[in-house]
């Protein structure tokens, strides 16, 4: 069975670009992640700041110097490198490790917020919370992304969410900040809609 | 990405680098209050070792196990190879059994070059007569970098029984990929005359050990294989011991910031004596623990990913 002919035939479709988030935006959301974990931790206390690679890195480290300015208190920052635990490791070609760098104090008791740019299948966090298991107990656990983006595939949620953005599955979110890739935005790819 | 790894020759510089600093990460395991990783959860690695060993079997069965991975012990004393059975045979029963990895130890030079022919999955050379011992050559040169910081431009002195030795040639190999400059020392019944320039162009060949000491940064001492000799190599084990062992004035000949490296098992008081062998500068211990973190990283890089 055919569909009826296009009344005219439609031009190629262009892989259409919408930036959600420019610089300065990503820097508006990242002070109010900042401040709403000030004010859901009380002040910041016993919190640890984990990065997880690699863009989550440098957000983590913006957060603390954000909380910092704001109440004068000193987050310690960390990294959790997940590559080991991954689900899909079998799936690629054989992954980079990289390092994973906790604060010298440890995790042990400590309120550990976990940090990524995007949050998508919610896979990532399951490897992140599996890692952090491995290497302490904290009391809790909590998650801070830049964007959701939606379409979880496990029970998985974001306690610091910086932009929520609707997105079709065969669409692509992608965050650049100037520390990895030289410049702020979140950019949309994808879609025939432009 | 290699699919196995029987010889130095095998890695390029970026791909031993690749396997230091992923070591550099495996060590951290070390250190933690869980030391274990998902990453070959499933995964079948067969030790199969034709000759006595310790740490290498214990190193690699640890390592396998620090990375989850199901791990079968396999030594030809006590099995089907006492009964006559050859090693294609063995090889076709550990391919039914699904092994995802087999690290093979064999007395003959070329077996695990074979074995790659038989089986389906990753094969690892884990010393191979007087061939080749990869693995060891990647933990010494990761003990050099985290001591010394550094492997291109190092100047390192192999001395001993090089004839014999499949840490040696592995060695080489590794070392001038990686930038390093080579010497190997020894009495001249002990040093092939042709293989060292065939190895690695840029080897030198030395058999006086007291002048090459003061300008050297690693001094790698091996292990007089007696075992392995059926004709008198050198007139006397006093003798070699005086000319090419390792004592405390030949140690302080060397410059300040210079190793001492051992393979092991060591015969103190052959090449190396206790004096040195206990000193701070000596490694050896360090390259045991190495050993677990260099194999993980071997492990993980065959078989982590979807490498077919």
């Amino acid at each position: 069975m055919a569909y009826p002919p296009a009344a005219h035939p439609s031009p190629p479709r262009q892989p259409s670009v919408k930036v959600i988030l420019a610089a300065a935006d990503v820097s508006r959301v990242v002070d109010r992640i900042a401040h709403q974990i000030l004010e859901k931790t009380q002040g910041a206390a016993d919190t640890v700041l984990l990065g997880i690679p690699t863009r989550g890195v440098p957000l983590a480290k913006r957060l603390a110097a954000r909380i910092s300015t704001f109440e004068d208190v000193t987050v310690p920052v960390g990294v959790l490198d997940i590559t080991l635990y991954r689900d899909d490791l079998r799936r690629h070609a054989t992954r980079a490790v990289g390092p994973t760098d906790l604060p010298s104090d440890g995790i042990d008791g400590k309120r550990v917020i976990l940090v990524d740019d995007v949050l998508f299948s919610g896979r990532t966090v399951r490897a992140a919370l599996d890692a952090l298991s491995d290497v302490g107990r904290p009391a809790s656990v909590q998650l801070a992304v830049l964007v959701d983006r939606g379409h979880r595939q496990l029970p998985i949620r974001a306690d610091y969410v910086g932009k929520n953005i609707p997105t079709a599955l065969a669409e692509s979110v992608k965050v650049t900040l100037a520390e990895t890739d030289g410049a702020d935005e979140v950019k949309l790819y994808g879609g025939a809609s432009a | 990405m290699i699919r196995h790894l029987l010889s130095g020759a095998d890695l390029d510089a970026a791909t031993a680098t690749q396997i230091l600093d992923t070591a550099a990460e495996m060590a951290t395991v070390a250190g933690r209050e869980v030391k274990k990783l998902p990453a070959l959860r499933g995964r079948t690695v067969v030790n199969l070792f034709y000759e006595d060993s310790t740490r290498t079997r214990i190193s690699f069965e640890a390592a396998a196990k620090r990375l989850s991975a199901d791990v079968i012990n396999f030594s030809a004393k006590g099995s089907s190879v006492a009964k006559g059975e050859s090693l294609k045979d063995t090889a076709l029963t550990l391919q039914a059994m699904g092994a995802d990895a087999v690290v093979v130890r064999h007395p003959a030079s070329g077996a695990p070059h074979r074995l790659a022919n038989w089986v389906d999955g990753s094969v690892v050379n884990a010393g191979d007569g007087t061939h080749e011992h990869p693995t060891q050559a990647l933990l010494d040169a990761y003990t050099m970098r985290s001591r010394l910081g550094r492997i291109a431009g190092l100047h390192v002195a192999v001395v001993g029984d090089v004839l014999h030795s499949r840490v040696a040639r592995s060695n080489v190999l590794l070392l001038s990929t990686l930038g390093a400059k080579v010497t190997l020392v020894g009495p001249p019944t002990l040093i092939p005359v042709d293989i060292p320039q065939a190895l690695a162009p840029g080897t030198d060949v030395s058999y006086d050990l007291d002048t090459v000491l003061p300008g050297v940064d690693v001094v790698m001492m091996l292990r007089v294989q007696r075992e392995r000799m059926n004709d008198s190599y050198f007139p006397s084990a006093r003798e070699y011991a005086r000319r090419y062992g390792l004592d405390g004035p030949r140690m302080r000949r060397l410059p300040e910031h210079a190793i001492v490296m051992h393979p092991g098992p060591m015969n103190r008081g052959m090449e190396i004596t206790p004096e040195v062998a206990d000193s701070p500068r000596s490694t050896i211990v360090e390259q045991v623990a190495n050993g677990v973190s260099v194999r993980m990283a071997v492990l993980y890089l065959l078989l982590g990913g979807n490498n077919r």
